[in-house]
């Protein structure tokens, strides 16, 4: 019971805070709305007892990217009707992706069930009085099943920063 | 009814107990920033060869309380062109996301807000680093242009800054092979030797790293008055601007004491393992009876009858600290008897004692780097950040790593890892001198080049 409160408060708070990402017309209030939502995104992977998903979402998402963003937006400082006109233009565009993706998920709900192997899959839940040793976990799980992906993935993260640092060396 | 009461009492100790130890921290940290900010202005005073803060009760003692005081009833604007409510909102972040990557810390073997988290050390390092909203909207809220450019600035800073202090902290926890603050550090006094010792390194980067962090001089670019009156700070005043004041050095608190917890031993008293040092147990309270001591000699010598019975009154609260502190120490000595009851005392109180006593040394080292090193550039902050530290924190990396899996062949453990972490800290020094020395040559041709114009204040 005190679960689906927590996952209904948390949802709430993101579906929320994305609509108003959307509609509001001030960029750094969109930005501080996208903060919300995957802060509450964060907060529904700890309902979920996945709390280094959790730390991760907020690390990398919130104290990494969305630093990134809100720097950038204060830096380019456009203007705002500018920034209406260029994205006005897609109305339609948006209107069909997201039928298209609500009906995909809605045809997702309607299955799930009626068929073996069709719609969402029933994972089993954690026990609820302690959390599982979800780093290790993690860890186990990269380093042994998924190995070579996360060395390629790392690799390539790494090359991007010395890329990065190297390009803003040679500036002359 | 047995049950009842059990469950109660279960029931206290889940909810209540870590509430009731994260309302002490809040009402208690403004007190204490006021008094390391005292303690920063006696040290800054003393170098300048000044007295400092005088009038307020002897020696200025009771200066923060006036401070506070004073912030708390003056005048709160707000600029008219100002986004009100981000405004509002910024600096509640700041000092929220302070105060909230404290649960994760503990302070002694049971004084921990959050009991036993398997993230522990990321929890703090990643809640912490939320502050930096705080920062970045308050900055843009103000509509001023200096208080945007203190917000640029602090932004590009602690970005670049994190990088090489998760790498540094990356060094540490190689060691500790677990997250959660606790077992870090249990692996410490397992192993008998702090992680300080055994990655030096790492240390010394997460002590740049962690000063560019919390916007301190000689890295306080964001706020930095010469060039932008106040930084993200300029419009602010009164409640909202001391929030913003009490943010950084919670900041500051919190990043002293993950560098404690990770390198220096956390609440183990020095040489924990070491039979023959136990005489260190006599230190803390010896250090309050000193103290003590000292209050009760300087009293006579204070103008004012007030001030001679306040010195005494706080020469009377070290003798207390004191007894409560020697208290674990003499009673298994004159009692053997009770030796296994007085043991989880003495683990709380000493433990607390050695944690604050670290951090605050940590801290004492933030005041006197700030007031000997003269501000960086901000081109000059970024360069040490991209083109030295982090390529000095990769390496790190890679060089404990080996040392590592060297020890683990050799089956070192303890004092006997030193034997291929020193030469390992050694490469790394020499990779260092290698980056500096390519940076010298590379760097003389394209000055200040490193960053575009517009940071240049």
């Amino acid at each position: 019971m005190l679960d689906k409160v927590i996952f209904y408060f948390f949802a709430g708070i993101a579906v929320g805070s994305a609509a108003l990402m959307v509609t509001r017309r001030n960029v750094v209030h969109s930005a501080i709305f996208l903060i919300t939502a995957l802060l509450a995104t964060a907060g529904i992977f700890l309902q979920l007892r996945a709390e280094f998903l959790f730390i991760v979402q907020i690390i990398l998402y919130v104290g990494g990217i969305m630093v990134l963003f809100v720097f950038v937006i204060m830096l380019v400082n456009l203007d705002v009707s500018l920034l209406q006109l260029k994205f006005a233009r897609q109305k339609w565009v948006a209107l069909i992706v997201a039928l298209v993706l609500g009906g995909q998920v809605g045809v997702m709900f309607w299955s799930s069930g009626k068929m073996p192997g069709q719609g969402f899959p029933v994972l089993n839940a954690a026990a609820a009085n302690r959390l599982p040793p979800n780093a290790e976990e993690v860890a186990k799980s990269l380093f042994s099943s998924y190995l070579l992906p996360f060395e390629i993935a790392s690799v390539l993260l790494l090359v991007a920063m010395i890329g990065a640092v190297v390009m803003a060396k040679k500036r002359t | 009814m047995q049950a009842v009461i059990q469950g109660t009492i279960d029931f206290l100790k889940l909810y209540w107990v870590p509430l009731l130890c994260g309302v002490v921290i809040v009402a208690v940290l403004p007190l204490i920033v006021g008094y390391i900010v005292l303690v920063e202005r006696k040290l800054m005073a003393d170098m300048q060869a000044r007295l400092g803060p005088m009038r307020v009760g002897p020696h200025g003692l009771l200066q923060p309380i006036a401070d506070a005081v004073k912030l708390l009833i003056k005048e709160d604007i707000i600029p008219e062109n100002a986004d009100k409510l981000v405004f509002w909102l910024a600096p509640v972040l700041s000092v929220g996301a302070g105060l909230l990557s404290i649960a994760g810390l503990a302070f002694g073997p049971a004084f921990q807000i959050a009991q036993d988290i398997n993230i522990g050390i990321l929890f703090v390092v990643g809640i912490s680093s939320l502050g930096i909203f705080g920062i970045v909207l308050g900055g843009w809220a103000s509509n001023s242009n200096y208080s945007l450019m203190g917000a640029l600035r602090s932004s590009a800073q602690l970005v670049s800054y994190e990088t090489a202090a998760g790498m540094a902290l990356v060094s540490g926890l190689l060691f500790a092979g677990t997250l959660n603050i606790k077992s870090i550090v249990e692996a410490q006094q397992e192993q008998g030797i702090w992680f300080g010792m055994l990655a030096p390194v790492a240390f010394f980067i997460y002590v740049v790293a962690s000063i560019a962090e919390t916007n301190r001089a000689p890295f306080d670019l964001p706020e930095a008055e010469s060039e932008l009156v106040a930084g993200y700070m300029t419009e602010f005043s009164g409640f909202r601007w001391s929030l913003y004041f009490l943010a950084e050095y919670t900041n500051m608190i919190v990043v002293a004491s993950v560098a404690t917890t990770l390198f220096l031993g956390g609440w183990l008293r020095p040489f924990a393992r070491v039979g023959w040092m136990n005489f260190l147990d006599f230190f803390p309270p010896l250090l309050m009876l000193a103290i003590g001591g000292y209050c009760v000699w300087r009293a006579p010598k204070q103008p004012a009858r007030v001030q001679q019975l306040f010195m005494l009154a706080v020469a009377g609260l070290c003798f207390v600290v004191a007894l409560v502190l020697a208290a674990p120490v003499i009673v298994p000595l004159a009692r053997p008897s009770l030796a296994g009851a007085v043991k989880p005392f003495y683990a709380g109180i000493h433990g607390g004692f050695w944690f604050l006593f670290k951090v605050s040394a940590y801290i004492y080292l933030f005041m006197w780097l700030r007031f000997t090193v003269p501000r960086y550039r901000f081109d000059q902050l970024m360069r040490l950040g991209w083109h030295f530290l982090i390529p000095l924190s990769i390496i790190n990396v890679l060089v404990v790593g080996v040392a590592m899996i060297v020890g683990a062949y050799f089956h070192l453990q303890g004092w006997a890892m030193l034997l291929v972490t020193t030469p390992a800290a050694i490469i790394a020094l020499i990779a260092a001198l290698l980056i500096l020395a390519i940076e010298q040559k590379g760097g003389t041709a394209q000055e200040g080049s490193a960053a575009p114009d517009f940071y240049a204040g």
